[in-house]
């Protein structure tokens, strides 16, 4: 498997958006619901690992974390299913720092490693904040995501980026992660900032909540990460309907 | 070595406190840090601070020798009466500062979370006197056991919403406080009501709280002659400690921070990140935060404030704790032979005066007692009958 940038960085040079559904690990079906975004488009699966006290997550990650640890998901326990998922496209785990250093930073470095996982995203580990564990994962070929957010001055932006590996997660909105009736205007807004100050992959994640808000997004991100939309619809209807719907956002991100 | 000054550049404590938010908040709280910084240096912000927190909320609280009590246990005991100020609890000397900020910067509206109800009340009068929205998060259990103070807060104008999720207690309260804030933060401010949370949180309702150590510095010398031989106080997140063992921090008396059984972070915990901080927390062997359990809903939070757990790790403070039964007795105790009926919360230090006074026969311990008993009347009318 090559990284996770790389990876992104070659199906955008092909003319392509970039789609990363997030599923929360430990969930009732996650590994097939997995294998149905995969095989429906996916570039890269954002996989959650869930955690007591998400405080960026909105009622449905929220949960969805609390069902997968009532079922007794536990971060070592998702990691070691990762490699029996089976699917050819970059893996990254999503987790609040706590989970990173209650493991000790060189030990899960070294699961996700041994485990296939790409990357990491840990949405409460903001860059001054981010040096010991990058550090680590750096040595590991472990790429940490930073995100980006609408409130960040301008004089922020770069610095982010350039931290950033895999890609930048564009935040679309002020808030937690959730559906939206519209796609906020500061979606763009972000995405458009962060792309102008770097060429990694940008992609917009919380508050893009369907097929035509993941298109109007992609006018001018690199891609979209959906996650409320596709673990509501795991939870409510099963793998199948994640395959239709991750579907469905591919061929509308394809149109521009 | 130099403790209780501002913490280092990052709003470390030694190695605990930080700042662990989301990006999205990273900018409002280095805002907040300086803003409060201004504030703080700026004699007029001090003033109009003091003259609210003279004319308003009651102070200085009083210093009151308890005779009866002193006596029955050997020790000669001083209660730091924080529970006569305005709204009942020490909480008001924080909120107060930060709603003034707050306006300073241009913020329309506070979040707040609450446990017992204490900080949610002050909060919301404080929004009331200044003209700011409020609104209030509670955990559903605590607003079933605290139902008066959630009258109260309505009756003050506020909004109380439920938390959830997770246990419903103090601690989801704070996630969903964060969860608003994280949406909402251009216009509003995030008033939170303990020594914890991100930098500059735990350093800045510290300075807001120290008053009361200040104080209570200045009253025992003023009665006794001397500095007391012990200080003691309950532990939640930690904020009435922080602030009484302010003013003792250079003096020889020993530091007490009494936690509940069902939430000693610090005497169970394990250093761990949540709510924006690096500190002691009850979790297990993969990070998961546990429940606490205590019976009274202001200290029922599995963490703890930073800097407690600096000063428990540099040995200046003990954090001993009581067990529920323990601050039944504590409760009664103080009622019957002193006429003064405490919070559950200060119960808890009460009950660890009773179990340890024969060890500290002929000293002098001062409490401070951080709020009053009325709003837990209806739970033990319960617990007792």
């Amino acid at each position: 498997m090559t990284g996770l940038e790389a990876h992104l960085r070659t199906r955008r040079s092909e003319g392509k958006k970039l789609l990363i559904p997030y599923v929360t690990g430990g969930l009732t079906n996650w590994k097939e619901g997995i294998r149905a975004a995969v095989a429906a488009g996916a570039d890269a699966i954002e996989v959650g690992i869930p955690f007591s006290d998400p405080v960026m997550d909105g009622p449905v990650i929220q949960d969805a974390s609390q069902r997968a640890l009532e079922a007794g998901a536990t971060p070592p326990g998702i990691l070691a299913e990762i490699p029996t998922i089976d699917v050819q496209v970059p893996i990254v785990v999503m987790l609040y720092y706590n989970t990173v250093f209650r493991t000790g930073h060189e030990r899960f470095a070294s699961l996700c490693r041994n485990n296939g996982v790409s990357g990491a995203i840990v949405p409460d580990l903001p860059l001054e904040e981010s040096g010991p564990w990058c550090e680590v994962a750096d040595a590991a070929g472990i790429e940490t995501v930073m995100l980006a957010a609408p409130t960040a001055p301008d004089a922020r932006l770069p610095r982010i980026a350039a931290r950033a590996r895999g890609f930048v997660y564009a935040v679309g909105l002020l808030g937690i992660t959730g559906e939206r009736d519209a796609l906020a205007n500061t979606a763009t807004a972000i995405a458009g900032r962060v792309k102008a100050v770097t060429d990694k992959p940008v992609l917009v994640g919380v508050g893009v909540s369907n097929a035509d808000q993941a298109r109007e997004a992609c006018r001018v991100a690199d891609g979209v990460i959906q996650g409320a939309s596709v673990v509501r619809r795991l939870m409510e209807s099963g793998p199948d309907a994640v395959g239709e719907y991750i579907a469905e956002v591919r061929a509308a991100i394809d149109e521009n | 070595m130099s403790i209780m000054v501002e913490p280092d550049g990052s709003g470390r404590f030694g190695q605990f406190g930080g700042r662990f938010v989301p990006e999205t908040l990273v900018p409002a709280c280095q805002e907040l840090e300086v803003g409060f910084r201004e504030a703080w240096d700026d004699p007029a912000f001090r003033g109009e601070l003091d003259h609210l927190l003279r004319t308003y909320a009651g102070r200085p609280s009083i210093l009151t020798e308890c005779n009866n009590l002193g006596r029955q246990l050997g020790i000669r005991l001083l209660l730091k009466r924080e529970d006569l100020n305005h709204t009942g609890s020490h909480k008001i000397n924080n909120v107060l500062g930060q709603a003034l900020l707050a306006k300073r910067m241009g913020k329309k509206r506070i979040v707040a979370e609450t446990g017992a109800g204490q900080h949610g009340v002050a909060s919301a009068t404080a929004a009331a006197l200044l003209g700011l929205e409020c609104k209030v998060y509670m955990g559903a259990v605590d607003m079933e056991r605290q139902a008066l103070n959630v009258f109260r807060m309505r009756l003050l104008g506020a909004q109380v919403e439920p938390a959830m999720s997770g246990s419903r207690t103090l601690k989801d309260a704070v996630n969903e406080a964060m969860r608003d804030w994280v949406a909402t933060v251009e216009s509003t401010h995030y008033c939170l009501g303990s020594v914890m949370g991100p930098h500059p949180y735990p350093w800045m309702v510290r300075q807001f709280h120290r008053v009361i150590g200040d104080e209570a510095r200045e009253q025992c010398r003023e009665a006794t002659g001397a500095d007391p031989d012990v200080v003691v106080a309950c532990v939640g997140g930690g904020s009435n400690a922080i602030g009484i063992f302010s003013g003792f921090i250079d003096t020889k008396a020993r530091l007490i921070g009494v936690e509940p059984a069902g939430g000693a972070a610090v005497g169970r915990g394990v250093p761990g990140v949540v709510h924006g901080m690096k500190s002691f927390l009850m979790q297990d062997e993969h990070g998961q935060v546990q429940e606490a359990h205590s019976i009274s809903a202001g200290l029922d939070y599995p963490g703890v404030g930073p800097e407690h757990s600096y000063l428990a790790e540099m040995g200046r403070a003990e954090y001993p704790s009581v067990t529920d039964e323990e601050v039944i007795g504590g409760f009664s105790l103080l009622a019957k032979t002193e006429g003064i009926i405490p919070a559950l919360e200060c119960a808890h230090a009460l009950a660890w005066i009773a179990r340890e006074a024969p060890n500290m026969a002929g000293q002098t311990v001062l409490m401070n007692l951080s709020g009053r008993g009325d709003k837990d009347v209806a739970q033990m009318m319960d617990i007792l009958k």
